[in-house]
């Protein structure tokens, strides 16, 4: 299979401190990849640092085998690699259909063409289709601040697979979310990656929700990459469970 | 050479002014985010006080306590009770906007209600020269200078030597914390509301001699007070103190040397230049507020 | 439906008001009326920057006076008003951008620090450069243009020109926002890190913002210049400025129909306000105060929220209205 991402030899100092220390993986077309560890361990660097929100001390980033290394997010996300935040990003004074729109639009035309032409940018349709596959329909309208909790976070994940990504990373998708929304959310990730073969990374501290989405998992710790595997075998690993429970 | 002296040292005296401007307007800035665009309008208002209490047969001395009292009054405890308190949970801006009003508001109220001319004021520091190695200073200078100095120590002392100023200090840096650890962060809050509007009577006081007592005068100083902040560093006094000092030098430096036309070109692009290169000022800290 | 239906036949009658209104005026009061016009046509541009892209401008006044500026200039020295309109929006697109810059660096207060110094540095120049602007003494007898043969030397042709102008100015407006682009401005202001992470590219965006509203400030300023037939440097200071940023705030900034309220209310209000003479001004900023505590999103902030609300009423009482049908279907 295709590598979609690969990352390898990463790190990211501040100061003395080594937040991310050599950390080699990589995603393929197709798989839902989990990136799990203990608190503080750099999942959330290495995602800024992948994305272009942080500048890496060292190493390098492919992208479909192309360096990506140190590109500004914007460029980024139109060579194709999406994300959503760990605090829930979504803009508040812009309806549920808008949102989805912006996070299409600038994919599309050039800025000439998003001046002059239709101010939907030929997009309500696919973004209703968006609002339709996350079951949001009736919500189409609202605006994003009037939206319960889960279903800003629904829809923070729905607009990181707008655009068509060719991957997309979730930084705890699951945070703060309650159980019912939880497997809606669950859900409709599969179902994404099922029906419309889209690749992704999720960070995640819900273990549950991490071994029953993901195809395989890397788990982190201080810094560097501590396992790997399809997530039955990384839950037996004694490294693992050390880490997790050894302090 | 005596030229220069003087000039410098004349620089040094209006520079401690704006310094102790500044001062107060970076406080406010820490504890309760007010940018306070009517401060020169605070500065411009006590010299009315004060002159209102001496047209109703007051000796000077007496005036300048009085016109103290009320601007601790009206500057310090109503402009927070009125108008920044229930402006606060706004944010920013919107407050920013409201103390621009009340910069019309003051100036016209000035304007209207005492004169709009230019009124004389008594200094506290006698005329005349003295003899500085044996280059002629005014006094005047100098004892602004002094006076200026003074009050900038002993703010110091009192906000790094008593436990009311660690207090204040701590709830400048953080108020959440502040108030966990039970400090009484909203008594914090008016009290660096009280001490800026002492500050701008002290300012007024030093500075009405010599610019004179007008309406308008706020305008200037204001700007001067608000380059000063930032120049030095926006969260630290002692980084309004070397803003505003050098902005005095600078400016009555530029005075002479500087076409007179763009004399008060100078400290804006200093302004600009330091925004731009070093945003947190001279001696600032960066400041980490989260998004 | 019937919201929209309202808000178009607001419209209309608004702008037949001011169409017709004129000719019940005199002299004077169509003056007024064009002033509003410019006025206006200057916010919207502020309202553009500050009330949808979240950018503080100090500035605008500046931009007046660049735009004021080149049209006396160039009318005086026998080029026609279109050149100088021309010019005008030109040069204050090319410095508005520019002064964008800063605002890639440094947010919030410092912005507003830069634009406040940049605004003073502007009046400096137009005192100073003597040569060009003929300093305190100003440009006299700036003329009035002919438009498509029709000479607008008196005040009713003038006015008329002027509202065309806001007309223009206005509908364009209202496209942008509308446009893509209008929803990234909102993004930039909202949150622009997650803007940046949806692929809008927010410094091209930002320097935009201020190009744009920066040049209807020098379109203000090219109707303003033949206007008052007169151009000094003493209507360009920071009060300027800040009389703008407050026209934007109280009308209600981020809303459409914001500048064209709040500039009614700083140049019409002190006309029919005229017997407080200095009063005036403190009762005007008496009332920005107390409106701002009681609403930091204007005027028209207080007119949603009630909207809003009644709206969420209207709503809460349908679907309570449709649950028995429901469940009657149901059984």
């Amino acid at each position: 299979m295709a590598r979609v991402l690969e990352v390898s030899g990463l790190r990211k100092h501040f100061g003395g401190i080594k937040a991310v220390d050599g950390v080699s993986f990589h995603v393929e077309e197709g798989e839902i990849l989990g990136l799990i560890g203990p608190n503080g361990c750099g999942k959330s660097t290495t995602f800024n640092c992948i994305l272009g929100q942080l500048a890496p001390t060292d190493g390098e980033v492919r992208l479909d085998g192309r360096v990506v290394t140190g590109m500004r997010p914007s460029e980024l996300n139109r060579l194709g690699v999406s994300r959503t935040f760990q605090l829930l990003q979504v803009f508040p004074q812009l309806s549920v259909r808008e949102n989805l729109i912006l996070a299409g639009q600038e994919h599309k035309g050039t800025m000439l063409s998003r001046l002059l032409g239709p101010r939907d940018a030929g997009l309500t349709a696919a973004a209703d289709r968006m609002i339709g596959f996350f079951k949001m329909s009736h919500l189409a309208g609202e605006k994003a601040g009037g939206l319960s909790y889960g279903q800003q976070k629904l829809l923070d994940a729905a607009m990181a697979f707008m655009a068509g990504p060719r991957l997309v990373l979730l930084d705890e998708p699951a945070g703060g979310v309650n159980l019912t929304m939880l497997g809606d959310l669950k859900d409709r990730l599969q179902a994404m990656n099922r029906e419309q073969g889209a690749t992704f990374v999720v960070i995640e501290h819900n273990m549950d929700f991490v071994m029953s989405l993901c195809t395989r998992v890397v788990v982190m710790a201080e810094g560097r990459v501590l396992a790997e595997g399809r997530p039955e075998e990384v839950r037996r690993n004694p490294a693992v469970i050390d880490a997790y429970l050894g302090h | 050479m005596s030229n220069f002296l003087n000039l410098l040292i004349a620089g040094l005296a209006t520079g401690a002014i704006y310094a102790v401007v500044a001062i107060g307007f970076t406080l406010l800035w820490q504890t309760s985010q007010t940018i306070n665009f009517a401060q020169g309008e605070f500065v411009m208002l006590p010299a009315f006080f004060m002159l209102a209490a001496m047209n109703l047969g007051l000796p000077f001395m007496l005036a300048v306590l009085v016109g103290i009292g009320l601007s601790l009054l009206v500057l310090g405890l109503l402009f927070k009770r009125v108008l920044v308190d229930p402006m606060l949970r706004h944010g920013v801006l919107p407050l920013a906007i409201a103390t621009m009003a009340l910069s019309i508001a003051l100036k016209e109220s000035v304007k209207e209600l005492y004169s709009a001319e230019a009124h004389p004021f008594p200094s506290v520091v006698p005329a005349g020269n003295v003899d500085v190695l044996g280059v002629p200073v005014s006094m005047q200078s100098l004892g602004v200078l002094v006076i200026a100095v003074l009050a900038v120590v002993a703010l110091n002392l009192l906000l790094t030597r008593t436990s009311v100023g660690h207090q204040m200090q701590a709830t400048a840096q953080n108020p959440t914390v502040a108030r966990i650890v039970g400090i009484p962060v909203e008594r914090m809050i008016l009290y660096t509301f009280l001490i800026n509007a002492g500050l701008v009577a002290l300012g007024s006081l030093l500075v009405t001699p010599i610019y004179l007592a007008k309406f308008s005068t706020g305008e200037i100083l204001g700007q001067a007070a608000f380059i000063a902040a930032i120049v030095g560093g926006f969260n630290q006094v002692r980084g309004a103190v070397a803003g505003g000092l050098l902005l005095g030098v600078v400016d009555n430096l530029a005075a002479a040397y500087v076409s007179a036309q763009y004399r008060a070109a100078v400290p804006l692009f200093l302004l600009i230049v330091i925004i731009l290169f070093r945003p947190q000022g001279l001696l600032g800290r960066v400041e980490e507020r989260t998004v | 439906m019937t919201r929209s239906l309202a808000a178009w036949l607001a419209g209309i009658a608004g702008a037949a008001a001011l169409v017709l209104l004129p000719l019940a005026l005199n002299r004077y009061g169509i003056y007024i009326l064009s002033l509003w016009a410019v006025m206006t046509i200057a916010a919207i541009g502020l309202n553009l920057t500050l009330g949808y892209a979240g950018q503080i401008s100090l500035a605008q006044g500046a931009f007046v006076g660049i735009g004021a500026y080149a049209v006396a200039i160039l009318t005086t020295s026998g080029f026609p008003f279109v050149v100088g309109l021309a010019a005008a929006l030109a040069v204050s697109f090319a410095v508005g951008w520019l002064l964008g810059y800063p605002a890639l660096r440094v947010q919030h207060h410092y912005l507003a620090f830069v634009t406040l110094a940049f605004s003073t540095l502007a009046y400096l120049v137009f005192r100073n450069e003597e040569w060009l602007t003929k300093g305190i003494y100003g440009i006299v007898g700036v003329p009035r243009p002919s438009v498509l043969g029709i000479a607008t030397a008196k005040p009713l042709p003038f006015y008329y020109l002027c509202l065309g102008a806001l007309a223009v100015v206005s509908f364009a407006v209202w496209w942008l926002v509308r446009s893509p682009w209008g929803r990234a401005f909102v993004a930039l202001r909202e949150n622009p890190v997650r803007a940046l992470s949806l692929g809008v590219d927010t410094r091209r965006y930002t320097l935009m913002a201020f190009a744009i509203g920066s040049a209807l400030g020098g379109v203000a300023g090219a109707f303003y210049a033949p206007l008052v037939e007169f151009v000094d440097p003493t209507p360009f200071t920071l009060a300027l400025s800040l009389n703008l940023l407050m026209m934007v705030i109280v009308g209600g900034a981020g809303f459409f129909l914001g500048p064209f309220l709040g500039a009614l209310i700083a140049v019409l209000l002190p006309e029919w306000l005229r017997f407080m003479e200095g009063w005036y001004l403190i009762a005007y900023a008496v009332f920005v105060m107390v409106l701002l505590v009681i609403s930091p999103t204007g005027i028209l902030g207080i007119l949603d929220r009630h909207l809003t609300a009644r709206r969420t009423r209207a709503a809460s009482q349908a679907r309570a209205a449709a649950k028995p049908v429901l469940n009657s279907e149901a059984a």
